[in-house]
């Protein structure tokens, strides 16, 4: 007698598995990552034909920074390598690019090893965390070292870069009411965070993610939604200095913010109306910040404060399910 | 009565396997308000420990007289007593420091160690194991709060009790000193001494 798979040898093979059932395999969070990745491309394009090396230095040190403390981290909690995900990899960037390029190492490294070891492995690693990773990493070191960080921390007038012997434009505005002129703000060739500068880079990179459905366009939309109101007003009811709406949607890290950081999926609420919520109350609070804090910009305070609110959001806004209370 | 720990035992548990903030997380507001230099957080265990000393002996001379309902009012004056006395040999004596510890001090009133052990220990037992008991606990208090202090100053400030311990090119974590930098700290060294005891197999408490 023969065993049975060589009688049978194409007998077919039913799979049961427990839902969702998801055919399409596009979805996992390397390709995720890949796709931000690829809408970073624009964003790193342009931070290192503006910043040149300095922009090449930053991204060295923090994915080295990113990389190194997830190899560790996760080691030291006894799981399987992380790092083929790429969300590492993501964190590094966005870190980098949220950074001025004139920021020391440690500044860069130690905002790395914050930003995955108590930004993220802390809490249960990868899909775990409360708080956005980079910009944990980032406010640390904005706090820690504020002479490296604070607006005057960007300039240096010696640097044979040209943007990096400038103020930044949201400072220029706030400790002298200088304005910058639109299109320097839209193509970006102004002194700043890495990635911040050039709003059509982050425009390029956003559409993209939004047309790939890798973010969310609800965040955004909220986000600009909120600052157009709010800048609207401002506008309006304040001196006519020059610094329009628009400004504050070009200037400062608004785009770059509103695609690349509040629309990370892990720490924004889960439906649609709760990220229109989440992004409309980002929008309000980096406008709030913007127009009466001592700091000239407010993304990453009023990210970080939004993630905190995220489980509200979500008990708020899912909808209850049919026949339930 | 028996079972109650001796003398010895109560000294050693204060230090480590009780110890009133890593293993009993009692204590914290002193122990995340003034660990931001070494010198305050050694004055306020200094204080606590005269205060819990006092404390313990008087409520064991006592603890005959005590009536269950009116104990914890008994306790809290005889703390407050001893944390007035404290309080003002401060700002006799170390008016700066009285000045840095502000509300602090006072706060003493209702730090839950203080109580805990009158509780625990001498409303239970002769005043000779209230006071090594107290002296334990107090040891335990101020290498906790030392040990916190000693990482957010040297991190914060590059120094130690004032004392440059860093290179000259040492960037403050300026955090550290600032309520965060307590926060993660404490996290960070409870995660370490959870982490410490689970791989020794010692014993959890709950």
């Amino acid at each position: 007698m023969k065993p049975i798979d060589e009688i049978l040898p194409t007998a077919p093979v039913i799979h049961v598995s427990p839902s969702p059932h998801l055919v399409q395999t596009a979805s996992s969070t390397r390709r995720m990552m890949v796709d931000v990745l690829i809408a970073l491309v624009p964003v790193v394009a342009m931070s290192l034909f503006v910043f040149r090396g300095y922009a090449l230095f930053q991204l060295a040190v923090c994915l080295g920074g990113c990389l190194l403390a997830e190899l560790v981290f996760v080691k030291m909690r006894g799981r399987p390598s992380t790092l083929k995900d790429g969300s590492a990899i993501v964190t590094g960037i966005i870190l980098a690019m949220s950074l001025p390029g004139t920021a020391p190492w440690y500044v860069g490294t130690i905002a790395a090893f914050v930003a995955i070891g108590i930004g993220k492995i802390i809490f249960g690693g990868m899909g775990m965390n409360l708080f956005n990773p980079a910009m944990v990493g980032r406010a640390f070191v904005m706090i820690s070292f504020a002479g490296a960080l604070a607006a005057s921390g960007f300039e240096d007038v010696r640097s044979a870069v040209d943007a990096i012997s400038q103020a930044t434009p949201m400072n220029a505005y706030k400790i002298n009411g200088v304005v910058t002129p639109l299109t320097h703000l839209f193509w970006g060739t102004t002194n700043g965070s890495l990635g911040e500068t050039s709003a059509l880079a982050c425009l390029l990179g956003g559409l993209y993610l939004v047309i790939r459905r890798t973010a969310s366009w609800e965040i955004p939309a909220g986000l600009i939604a909120a600052v157009l109101v709010l800048g609207g007003v401002a506008d309006l009811a304040g001196p006519a200095d020059g610094w329009t709406v628009l400004h504050h949607i070009l200037g400062g890290s608004l785009l770059f913010g509103a695609f690349f950081i509040a629309t990370d999926p892990v720490t924004s609420p889960l439906t649609p109306t709760g990220k229109f919520i989440f992004g409309a109350g980002t929008g309000m609070l980096i406008m709030v910040l913007r127009l009466f804090s001592g700091y000239p910009e407010g993304v990453m305070f009023a990210v970080l404060f939004m993630n905190a609110l995220t489980p509200l959001i979500n008990r708020w806004s899912i909808p209850t399910p049919f026949g339930g209370k | 009565m028996a079972d109650l720990p001796t003398a010895t035992e109560r000294f050693i548990n204060g230090i480590l396997p009780e110890n009133p903030v890593y293993r009993q997380l009692l204590g914290l507001c002193p122990t995340l308000a003034v660990t931001n230099s070494l010198k305050a957080a050694i004055t306020m265990a200094g204080a606590v420990g005269f205060v819990l000393l006092c404390a313990n002996v008087i409520t064991s001379l006592i603890r005959n007289l005590l009536k269950p309902h009116l104990r914890i009012v008994v306790f809290t004056l005889t703390i407050a007593t001893f944390v007035t006395i404290a309080d003002r040999f401060l700002a006799a004596y170390l008016y700066q420091m009285s000045k840095t510890l502000g509300p602090y001090i006072p706060l003493i009133i209702v730090n839950c160690i203080i109580i805990c052990r009158c509780e625990v220990c001498a409303s239970k037992q002769s005043p000779l194991v209230a006071a090594t008991d107290a002296v334990g606990q107090s040891l335990g208090f101020g290498i906790a709060l030392s040990s916190i202090a000693a990482i957010r100053e040297i991190l914060g400030t590059g120094a130690l009790l004032g004392l440059r311990i860093m290179p000259a090119s040492w960037p403050d974590w300026v955090i550290m000193v600032l309520p965060p930098g307590a926060f993660l700290t404490f996290g960070l060294l409870l995660g370490t001494v959870n982490w410490i005891t689970a791989r020794r197999g010692g014993k959890k408490t709950a």
